[in-house]
């Protein structure tokens, strides 16, 4: 029961914790901008201002792009409760493991990118077309870093590596581990749409990627997807920092070990916001033909950890 | 039912497909005849799925010989055990769909084509499907393997008046024959010099044979199996001759009988020859692996609805492959847990591929059928018209880009578990091929998803292309209704994972040097693959995204404002929407052709006509692209070339005179008793 | 380099010129906009034919200095995201119709800020073939903003404007 209580407060946790992390990044930004800049909290306002709007659906959109915003958020959602945030030893634990992540959250990808398509919008078939190709050549990476960090763990399971890596900390600081957490960093930039992949603050048709999917959307199936895109954010920001450096997350169920695992969380978000933001200031976004390069050293980088994990075995 | 029900069900089998085909033969009306064939074909379909359920439930084979026909070759000699069993069902699950399908899209062919003809050889096309994986002597074998190449030939050339249907009828009879030569020879190099050819004495004969002979069965059998398969490079027949079909012998011919490739090369590779050496799985995962990728990445340049699915058959058939060669490799390296794990894998995309597939060609078939068109930058807007097929082929679309809860997801997930017992071992040759089989299952998997959205995305939604697409229809009631089973199977095979993976593990369990009884690879509603300790639970991820959305939709519901109003699309505020603004079928792959131009070498060609009185005043623009089909011009090509050649030469001794050729034919007979007095001698 | 540079330049937001009305304006601004729409106001920018001063000052807006960001204001690529339309120029003949065709692709409820001399009278452009008229014979408009062009801060002045309209309805 208690832990089922876990469960659900973790689930919860993630979901509402969500756009304030977007919210902090962009703050992060505005002042490295020498902005002032938006309070964190903005997106919550926002996304209540957009679950109040009238929506305005294209005449030549079919079901599905009325259905698609409840998959994507659905299929996020999913995905979320079964990443380990605050505790490792949970009864979700064995319903689905890394791979589970993954496919659910290309299963989002795959409804975003059908409706970008349904009302027949040029800009729409664009942001589908270059979504698809984007995460298509992300997978790869994906699945060895996954290989990799479960040469060394045994298993794919989230609470497994964890604690594996818990076990034996020398491990996260072994080769394999750490060229599969530098492939994974990459693929997270282009899957939740950063800099130098894709610009989430362009206002250009020609320039986007994540954006022109979603132009038709409004009101409240755009703060559906927009909920699930910074969910889809906080989701790869908590598998890095809990994935690679455990400490922090909760063994036992315990008040403590489990306040003491939320203020980790907070840290290990609040580090990775940071050098994200740091980094969207620093690099410019790169042509759309040269993002398959970035990747192919993403790519690479996955195949070096997972030799180097074979190596060191 | 008992098993000894057994026979009387194989003898119903097979009287039902022989009456199917001797009733489509019958002077009926064409109504009655399409109905007649499609009840044969359905009923030897059942029939076949019982009689494998029995004999899977049973645990006991079935055995059936006649000695008295092919007397030669030691009788007709049947036989069904576990392995075929499987393969059996993949025929009837398959089959008694597509036949259903058949009566509705057979329609449109009367008064053009010989629907007796068509009937007929469906009946024999699916009879001779299911006894091969009967066959227990190696002339049975052969000989309903060819009368099944020969059949399915038939069914390709059905509609005879298109030059590209006979093209692709001759590719697929020249390379199936070839296939056919290698597997014979493969049979002859394993019969023992005085022994019979019956799979129990081909199975004793290849125990005590030399390391050299069996590897180089392995090899012949790898090679013809692996044409009829699909296996790069010798599938290039698949993507011509599978189109070419009527819509639900392609949904046979992809989702069917390619399998039966894999299972040659399971019978022979694990249950005649047994325990090989490593480098035959490693063989298996290189040319699954490169046969994936390959597959993928033409399906994904396709513009023509069927052929990308024949495609992605290629692609799909090298995952099969990936699953199979590793689970060879296992066998060779004693982990037996893992191997098992492996070929259930493999099976299991097998009998998925089957469904989703044959569910994705009959959809196509609908919307052929419908608008008359496979070329995907004509059609668009089809989720309207045909509410039904769009569902359904969302179902496969989903389904085949391995996304969850389908099928395709729970088989792709198990491939890449049973990539990962590969930790424990320390053969040398298995790091890096398990390195390399990851990454290619991984690289095929995103651009499965993105081909299949590009073929439903841009078939089924936004405006029509082209006016055909406009007045399209639904598809008859027979359609729809084979298409929904497929479709409920689809989602059926994934959600019941947990109760379908042990019964796989029992197949494959007892087959060279493998344990009798499976290791456990579900623990309740979870699958557990041993050593390993992840696990995933189909069922429980379906019911977790049934919740959330069910939960978001409330919610949004409860609490969000109602408020929705229909308008136009937004595009800048230009004056009009036409289908000509819409991204196509090979604008949606322009990114994916630049990013792989090593291997596509697109060719551009544009061509701008003006105005006279000024350029900017542009009348007309017409761009071709096109990519160089490797395998076609650089392997086949010269081939063919070759062979031509020497037949040009060869036409010497062709004088025209049957006195010529009778001598011929005495001085071929001398010699080949020659031959046989000095090997005996 | 970019970072220390990023690091002595501290924060460039100014408090609205250091008027002391603005300050109140600003303040004013962001307690409306938190009831009316959540404290978060998205804007879509439609030019009907400016000459792209009013633009210059917009894109001031966003800047740095006057940082409409930390009201809650941000511009937005999609009138299906926008609450607000920020319409400039003379409407010219061109630009009728995607102009109507903006103003129905916004969820409702929607605002119009007419920004510039030129969307309220045409300027130096009223009585050209190319012009059909003021903003208003178009779209109905809830606040003019005067200037040609009107400051940063006018504007934001105007869409309070706006808001507070929306409240008395």
């Amino acid at each position: 029961m208690e832990s089922w209580a876990i469960e659900v407060a973790q689930a919860a946790l993630v979901l509402g914790l969500a756009p304030g992390l977007v919210g902090v990044v962009r703050w992060l930004k505005a002042r490295l901008q020498s902005r002032r800049g938006a309070p964190p909290w903005q997106p919550y306002y926002e996304l209540r201002k957009l679950f109040g709007k009238e929506v305005v659906v294209s005449r030549n959109a079919s079901w599905l792009f009325r259905l698609a915003p409840y998959v994507v958020f659905a299929s996020t959602a999913a995905a979320a409760c079964l990443v380990p945030a605050l505790a490792v030893e949970r009864p979700l634990d064995g319903v689905g493991d890394l791979l589970v992540v993954v496919y659910l959250l290309l299963l989002a990808t795959v409804f975003l990118a059908l409706a970008g398509l349904d009302p027949g919008s040029a800009f729409g078939g664009m942001g589908s077309s270059r979504e698809m190709t984007v995460a298509a050549l992300a997978e790869p990476t994906v699945a060895l870093a996954i290989f990799a960090l479960a040469l060394s763990a045994g298993s794919t399971n989230l609470g497994q590596i964890v604690a594996r890596t818990l076990g034996d900390p020398a491990a996260a600081l072994s080769p394999g581990h750490l060229l599969a957490f530098a492939a994974l960093f990459i693929v997270m930039l282009a899957e939740s749409g950063r800099l130098p992949v894709d610009n989430p603050g362009t206002h250009l048709e020609l320039t986007m990627i994540h954006e022109a999917m979603v132009l038709e959307y409004s009101g409240r199936y755009l703060a559906l997807i927009e909920w699930a895109a910074a969910l889809k954010l906080l989701l790869f920001f908590a598998l890095l920092g809990n994935l690679f450096v455990p400490w922090g997350v909760a063994v036992a169920a315990e008040p403590g070990a489990l306040a003491l695992a939320l203020a980790s969380l907070v840290v290990k978000l609040a580090v990775i916001a940071i050098v994200v933001a740091l980094l969207e200031t620093r690099v410019a976004k790169l042509r759309l033909f040269r993002v398959p390069e970035l990747l192919s050293v993403s790519f690479v980088l996955a195949l070096l950890a997972v030799t180097s994990s074979f190596l060191a075995r | 039912m008992t098993a000894e029900t057994a026979p009387l069900l194989c003898l119903l089998m097979v009287a039902a497909y022989l009456a199917g085909a001797a009733g489509a033969l019958a002077p009926l009306g064409p109504r009655l005849t399409r109905i007649v064939a499609a009840a044969g074909a359905i009923g030897g379909a059942v029939a076949g799925t019982v009689l494998a359920t029995v004999v899977l439930v049973g645990g006991r084979p079935l055995v059936v010989t006649v000695p008295a026909l092919l007397s030669v070759g030691g009788g007709l000699a049947l036989r069904l055990d576990g392995l075929g069993a499987f393969f059996l069902i993949l025929v009837g699950v398959v089959a008694a769909p597509a036949a259903l399908y058949g009566v509705g899209y057979t329609a449109a062919y009367q008064g053009r084509y010989s629907l007796r003809w068509l009937g007929a050889m469906l009946n024999l096309f699916l009879l001779t499907m299911s006894l091969v994986v009967l066959a227990d002597n190696a002339l049975t074998f052969l000989l309903t393997w060819e009368a099944m190449s020969l059949t399915s030939y038939f069914l390709v050339m059905t509609e005879h008046e298109r030059a590209d249907t006979v093209a692709a009828g001759s590719w697929y009879l020249a390379m199936t024959h070839v296939g056919l030569a290698l597997i014979l020879t493969a049979f002859v190099l394993l019969i023992p010099p005085d022994g019979g050819a019956s799979f129990a004495e081909l199975r004793g004969a290849a125990a005590t044979a030399s390391p050299a002979l069996r590897g180089l069965v392995f090899v012949l059998a790898v090679l013809g199996f692996g044409g009829k398969a699909g296996l790069v490079p010798l599938h290039v027949w698949l993507p011509r001759a599978h189109p070419a079909a009527p819509s639900h012998v392609s949904a046979l011919m992809s989702g069917v009988m390619v399998k039966l490739g894999v299972y040659g090369i399971l019978r022979l590779a694990l249950d005649l020859l047994g325990v090989g050496p490593a480098w035959w799985g490693a063989l298996l995962i290189g040319l699954g692996a490169a046969s994936a990728l390959i597959g993928v990445l033409y399906a994904l340049m396709e513009d023509d609805l069927k052929r990308l699915l024949a495609y992605s058959t290629v692609e799909n058939v090298g995952l099969v492959f990936i699953g199979v060669g590793a689970g060879l490799l296992f066998v060779s390296l004693r982990e037996p847990a893992a191997a098992v794990l492996a070929l259930a894998a493999a099976l299991y995309h097998a009998v998925n591929h089957g469904v989703f597939k044959g569910l994705l060609f009959l959809g196509a078939g609908s919307v052929a059928h419908a608008t008359g068109s496979r070329d995907m930058n004509r059609l668009g807007g089809l989720i309207r018209t045909l509410p039904w097929t769009a569902a359904c082929f969302l179902v496969g679309a989903l389904s085949i880009g391995g996304l969850p809860p389908f099928n395709g997801f729970v088989s792709e997930w198990l491939l890449f578990q049973s990539l990962l017992p590969a930790i424990g071992s320390t053969a040398p040759l298995v790091a890096p091929v398990m390195t390399l089989a990851v990454g290619a299952l991984a690289l095929t998997a995103g651009l499965a998803a993105a081909a299949f959205v590009k073929a439903f995305g841009i078939t089924f939604l936004a405006l029509p292309r082209s006016a055909e697409a406009g007045a399209a229809h639904e598809a008859p009631l027979t359609m729809r209704l084979a298409m929904v089973i497929l479709a409920v199977l689809c989602a059926l095979l994934g959600l019941g994972a947990a109760l379908i993976l042990p019964v796989l593990g029992g197949i494959v369990a007892g087959h060279a040097g493998l344990p009798r009884l499976a290791p456990p690879l579900t623990a309740g509603p979870l699958l557990l693959p041993p050593g390993g300790a992840a696990s995933m639970s189909p069922s429980l991820v379906a019911i977790g995204l049934l919740l959330a959305m069910g939960g978001a939709w409330l919610a949004v519901r409860l609490l969000a404002a109602r408020g929705l109003r229909v308008g136009e699309t937004w595009g800048c505020g230009r004056l009009g929407q036409t289908p000509r603004m819409e991204y196509t079928s090979t604008a949606y792959a322009e990114p994916l052709r630049r990013v792989f131009a090593e291997l596509y070498r697109p060719t551009e060609d544009l061509a701008i006509e003006v105005h006279p009185e000024s350029r900017y005043f542009v009348q007309s623009i017409a761009y071709r692209s096109e990519i160089v089909p490797w395998f076609e011009r650089y392997l086949y090509a010269p081939l063919v070339g070759r062979i031509a050649a020497w037949a040009a030469r060869a036409r010497v001794i062709q004088s025209g005179s049957a006195h010529a050729y009778l001598a011929y034919l005495v001085v071929a007979l001398l010699a080949l008793l020659a031959i046989s007095l000095a090997w005996s001698g | 380099m970019l970072f220390s540079k990023i690091f002595r330049t501290g924060l460039a937001t100014e408090p609205l010129a250091g008027d002391a009305a603005a300050i109140t304006v600003a303040r004013e601004l962001e307690g409306r906009t938190r009831r009316l729409l959540g404290r978060a106001l998205a804007i879509r920018e439609v030019d009907a034919g400016s000459c792209n001063g009013c633009e210059l000052e917009i894109a001031g807006l966003g800047g740095p200095v006057y940082d409409s960001e930390r009201f809650g204001i941000h511009f937005v690529a999609s009138p299906r995201h926008a609450d607000l339309l920020l319409v400039t120029g003379p409407v010219t003949r061109n630009m009728e119709v995607p102009l109507r065709k903006t103003w129905e692709a916004t969820p409702a409820p929607k605002l119009v800020v007419a920004v510039g001399d030129c969307a309220r009278t045409c300027g130096v452009f009223r009585g050209s073939y190319a012009v059909v008229g003021s903003v208003d014979r178009v779209v109905p408009v809830d606040v003019f903003v005067d200037g040609c062009p009107p400051e940063p801060a006018d504007i934001l002045r105007g869409i309070l404007t706006a808001l507070d309209r929306q409240a008395e309805r």
